[in-house]
């Protein structure tokens, strides 16, 4: 399902995003073709790099791949399921982080290394907001897995609607800060200085590159799936796989907008940015408090 | 019984013979005394870890009275990481200290000393007595002063020992008050008196003796703020017993405070919040200035002060389950405390192990300068990238066994009802997600730096891999750090022992814990070994998939610069300038610049100062009005002789007179009220 949704994501939003700035654009599929041909092409390697970067992109995508397996649907588990497996998640996506890190460390090239500098530290701040929200969420239906946790989500009264909507905008950031996307990064510029993700992949290419972009659009989507199943955590399965995609597409179509009327935050500010993220996720921890009723 | 005589008699045996061989004679003979003592306390360690206690008792002296020794499990496990880390320490150290060759003297000390600290530490894990148990941490903290200043014709080395040797006495001196203050009290020096005598006072009296225990150990253990000695002592020891420094010397503070738990009878719930804030704060900024750090050593002492915290945070919510009655979160909390110990005495000692490596090929512990070392030393290279994984906690090795362990139990906290153990609870779990995403931050720009790219500085010829035999520990260390990270639950039970000593629940051996508790780590070694798998498997694709294609060497991409110079990557302090500048508050460096100037630029320079806040305020400042007020008195010291005599004379005449004037004022005073 989720890989079935990343290869319309990514396409889906640059459609958006060429209707809204008044072009016709490419077709949805324009970035499953630009995958497919990477991987058909032969590789450069830069003379300064090492065995880190060869390995980097397969350990990148492999942990990608780990983290969608226990990514659960409505109802039914992921792949791998168990107490604490959003722990796991987290966890197991720093590991892609940290290798694609070190892959741009090795080729010696400075741009790249600003690139990782702002990555480390921007994943770094991502992490408490996303661990908050998790535990809120845990304290709230009393489970620490992913499946038990939106299984048992019952948004019911008004202030569980509002923890929803915060929640769900968490998640969209935390998926903004992780796939680089507007208005943290702009994965469109054209200036080395002031990418992030991009930067960093600049020497990659062939099979590598694809398996990169493909892990980012898996990425995106696993998120985007998240939120989905914010949401339909008691739907019956027949009504859950519409609803996903009709909210992968609407969110598709949300980010699409975003990056056409949004102009990039100054470097400087991202850090703030990321940091309200954890005093958002703190919110949702309070009204969480206030509907278990917990101020004495 | 006569295991322990054997024990006792190992080091004495070393002490008489080391100093009569040669060089290499000096090294075999010392390793192979360390290993056969290793071989005894291992023996009975594991005998307690599955389920034994063993008790023996030493008639001792009329002081000390009879010393009990007693290892149960605690002790066991204790036994078993100090064992393991000084065994691989001692090997590597054989061919480290190959470059040493020369200084015979210096040799026999170093390696005598390391012979004692291996038995003092073991004794400090199973004496129950206070009296020798002081005397031991005494052994213990003058031979790691002897070990850290082998090379003591510096003079950094020199300071940061004697340093270290004030701290450790600090150290004593809290552990002896609460000692003593236990013994004027009972009379006797054995630890089930100190049991006794708490159980019997109010519980604040209790709280303060622990507190000082407390004090007493966390100063060894580098809890902030009692941790100054520690980034001085770590890089100023050659690398071997840097390794064993931060992998089991501070775990003896661990160690103490988690014996002083059982035996100090007070409030656990006070006692763990306590812990946790302290943990917290360690764990924090232990990292926060590990990253700051251009010394590869000091950046990884540092860090060794924010394991410590992690340790800490696992004690403390284990010790507020204790004090809650939720027994799941006193396991969680043990547990992930007591695996975390193991694993940070791996992958430090590890990392430890490597950066000597480095530090024996290149000649220097700057980062700044060094770089590229993969092409160079790419199996110290890989054993340190398997360490920084693990350090940072990230699957599938050991460090996120401990840490998962420990997320399961604070989210198991948040299942209590109070206010604040769920907000404790909560910034716990934001702090340790904090601590995990800085200390990626700190290895990849630690390997990142030291070993990719291209080189900084021109490095000598002679860098390269050291020899095989030297790698082997590590290789070692590297196969234990992954068999946790891929079969947690065969080192979860051999921690049920140690862990029911705490819960108090008696089970069958190896199987003490609450159903619920780990149910997770099976899925989780799964989930490792799907991970190598499919890095495996998507490797081989990619292999597969390139065979036919052609694959070209080129320049890393300019920007269309097509001249790069090796001074054009990115340095350690550029890839951590944003965080040091959003973290400001914090830190402290200092900075000296030369920017350019005019029309035909002159060379320009940039240093960097890391220092650290706590030091400054804490140790610094009191230091200096302690130093200005004596420089009061400074006239008295003036060198002549006649002055000092009749300084003696003066100071015996006020001695003597004191009875009399003593008289004297009692009368006055009565005269007075007499009117």
């Amino acid at each position: 399902m989720i890989v079935i949704a990343a290869i319309f994501f990514t396409g889906i939003i640059l459609r958006t995003k060429s209707l809204a700035s008044g072009r016709k654009g490419p077709g949805i599929l324009q970035p499953v073709r630009d995958v497919v041909r990477l991987f058909r092409k032969g590789v450069v390697y830069s003379e300064t790099t090492s065995f880190v970067f060869q390995i980097a992109p397969t350990i990148y995508f492999a942990s990608v791949i780990m983290a969608m397996l226990v990514v659960p649907f409505g109802q039914s588990r992921g792949v791998l399921s168990f107490n604490g497996d959003f722990i796991f998640f987290a966890y197991v996506l720093a590991l892609g982080k940290f290798f694609s890190i070190i892959a741009a460390m090795d080729t010696g090239s400075s741009f790249e290394g600003m690139g990782a500098s702002r990555e480390a530290l921007y994943s770094m701040f991502a992490e408490p907001a996303f661990f908050i929200l998790m535990g809120s969420l845990a304290l709230l239906s009393g489970h620490t897995s992913f499946q038990e946790i939106f299984a048992s989500l019952h948004i019911g009264s008004q202030i569980s609607y509002a923890l929803a909507a915060l929640a769900t905008f968490v998640l969209l950031m935390i998926a903004m800060i992780e796939s680089s996307r507007m208005p943290l990064d702009d994965p469109k510029t054209h200036l080395e200085l002031t990418m992030i993700h991009e930067v960093m992949i600049l020497d990659n290419s062939g099979f590598d590159l694809g398996l990169i972009f493909t892990a980012g659009y898996i990425k995106f989507a696993i998120y985007g799936a998240l939120i989905v199943n914010l949401f339909i955590g008691i739907i019956p399965i027949q009504y859950a796989i519409p609803s996903f995609f009709t909210i992968q597409f609407l969110m598709a179509v949300a980010i699409g907008l975003i990056e056409s009327f949004m102009a990039r935050f100054r470097m400087s500010h991202n850090p703030q940015f990321i940091v309200a993220l954890t005093s958002v996720s703190l919110l949702i921890f309070f009204g969480v408090l206030l509907i278990l009723q917990k101020f004495m | 019984m006569n295991l322990v005589m054997a024990f006792v008699l190992v080091p004495l045996a070393g002490m008489l013979l080391i100093p009569f061989l040669k060089a290499n004679g000096k090294g075999f003979l010392s390793f192979a005394l360390l290993l056969l003592n290793a071989l005894i306390s291992g023996y009975l360690a594991v005998q307690s870890l599955v389920g034994e206690t063993l008790s023996f008792t030493l008639p001792g002296s009329l002081i000390t009275g009879q010393i009990p020794i007693r290892i149960d499990a605690l002790s066991g496990w204790f036994i078993l990481v100090i064992n393991l880390v000084f065994v691989t320490g001692g090997f590597y150290a054989l061919f480290y200290m190959k470059a040493y060759r020369e200084q015979r003297n210096n040799l026999s000390l170093h390696s005598i000393s390391f012979l004692l600290q291996h038995a003092a530490m073991i004794s400090l894990c199973v004496i129950q007595n206070s009296f020798a148990f002081l005397i031991a941490w005494e052994i213990m903290a003058l031979s790691s002063f002897m070990v850290i200043i082998f090379e003591h014709e510096h003079i950094a080395t020199i300071k940061a020992g004697i340093n270290y040797l004030i701290q450790a006495h600090f150290s004593i001196l809290f552990l002896m008050i609460g000692f003593i203050w236990v013994a004027s009290k009972t009379g006797s020096y054995d630890f089930q008196a100190i049991t006794s005598y708490t159980a019997s006072i109010s519980s604040s009296a209790s709280l303060m003796l622990f507190i000082l225990f407390f004090i007493g150990f966390a100063i060894k253990a580098g809890f902030v703020p009692f941790h100054t000695w520690l980034p001085y002592a770590h890089p100023a020891a050659p690398s071997h017993v840097s390794g064993i420094m931060s992998g089991v010397i501070i775990k003896i503070g661990i160690f103490g405070i988690l014996r002083m738990l059982l035996v100090v009878k007070t409030d656990l719930t006070t006692v763990g919040y306590l812990v946790l804030i302290i943990s917290l704060v360690s764990g924090l900024y232990g990292v926060m200035l590990a990253i700051i750090q251009h010394n590869l050593k000091k950046l990884l002492a540092y860090h060794s002060i924010e394991n410590i915290g992690i340790i800490g945070i696992g004690i403390g919510i284990g010790c507020i389950g204790l004090g809650t009655g939720n027994q799941v979160l006193a396991t969680l909390g043990f547990a992930g405390a007591l695996l975390h110990t193991l694993n940070h005495s791996l992958f430090k000692s590890l990392l430890f192990y490597a950066a000597g490596n480095v530090y024996q090929a290149a000649h220097t512990m700057d980062i700044e300068k060094l770089g590229g070392l993969v092409k160079r030393m790419p199996q110290t290279a890989v054993l340190f990238l398997i360490a920084a994984i693990a350090i940072s906690g990230i699957p599938p090795f050991n460090g996120f066994v401990s840490e998962f362990i420990l997320y399961t139990g604070l989210y198991n906290w948040l299942s209590d009802a109070t206010l604040v153990s769920l907000l404790a609870a909560i910034f716990s779990t934001a702090g340790l997600a904090l601590i995990g995403g800085l200390a990626m931050l700190c290895f990849t720009k630690a390997f990142g730096v030291v070993f990719l790219g291209t080189e900084r500085c021109a490095l000598p010829d002679s860098c390269k891999e050291v020899p095989f035999l030297q790698l082997l520990p590590m290789y070692l260390l590297a196969a234990i750090i992954m068999l946790i990270g891929l079969f947690p639950m065969a080192f979860i039970k051999l921690l049920s022992q140690p862990v029911s000593l705490y819960t108090g629940t008696i089970a069958s051996p190896l199987n003490a814990f609450p159903i619920h508790a780990f149910s997770a780590l099976q899925p989780i070694s799964w989930a490792a070994w799907l991970l190598i798998l499919l890095v495996i498997g998507i490797f081989t694709i990619r292999r597969f998939a390139l065979r036919h294609k052609n694959t070209v060497t080129c320049p890393t991409w300019g920007c269309g610069y097509i001249a790069p110079t090796s001074k054009i990557q990115y340095t350690a302090g550029s890839f951590v300038r944003t965080y040091s500048k959003l973290f400001a508050p914090f830190l402290l460096i200092g900075k000296h610049e030369e920017e350019i100037q005019g029309i035909f630029p002159t060379e320009a320079t940039y240093h960097t100062h890391p220092y650290d806040k706590v030091e400054k305020w804490l140790i610094d400042s009191p230091l200096k009005i302690n130093k200005s007020f004596m420089g009061r008195f400074v006239f008295l010291h003036n060198g002549k002789l006649q002055f000092y005599i009749l300084y003696g004379v003066l100071f015996i005449t006020a001695v003597l007179s004191i009875p009399f004037i003593y008289g004297n004022i009692l009368s006055f005073i009565d005269f007075i009220k007499h009117l």
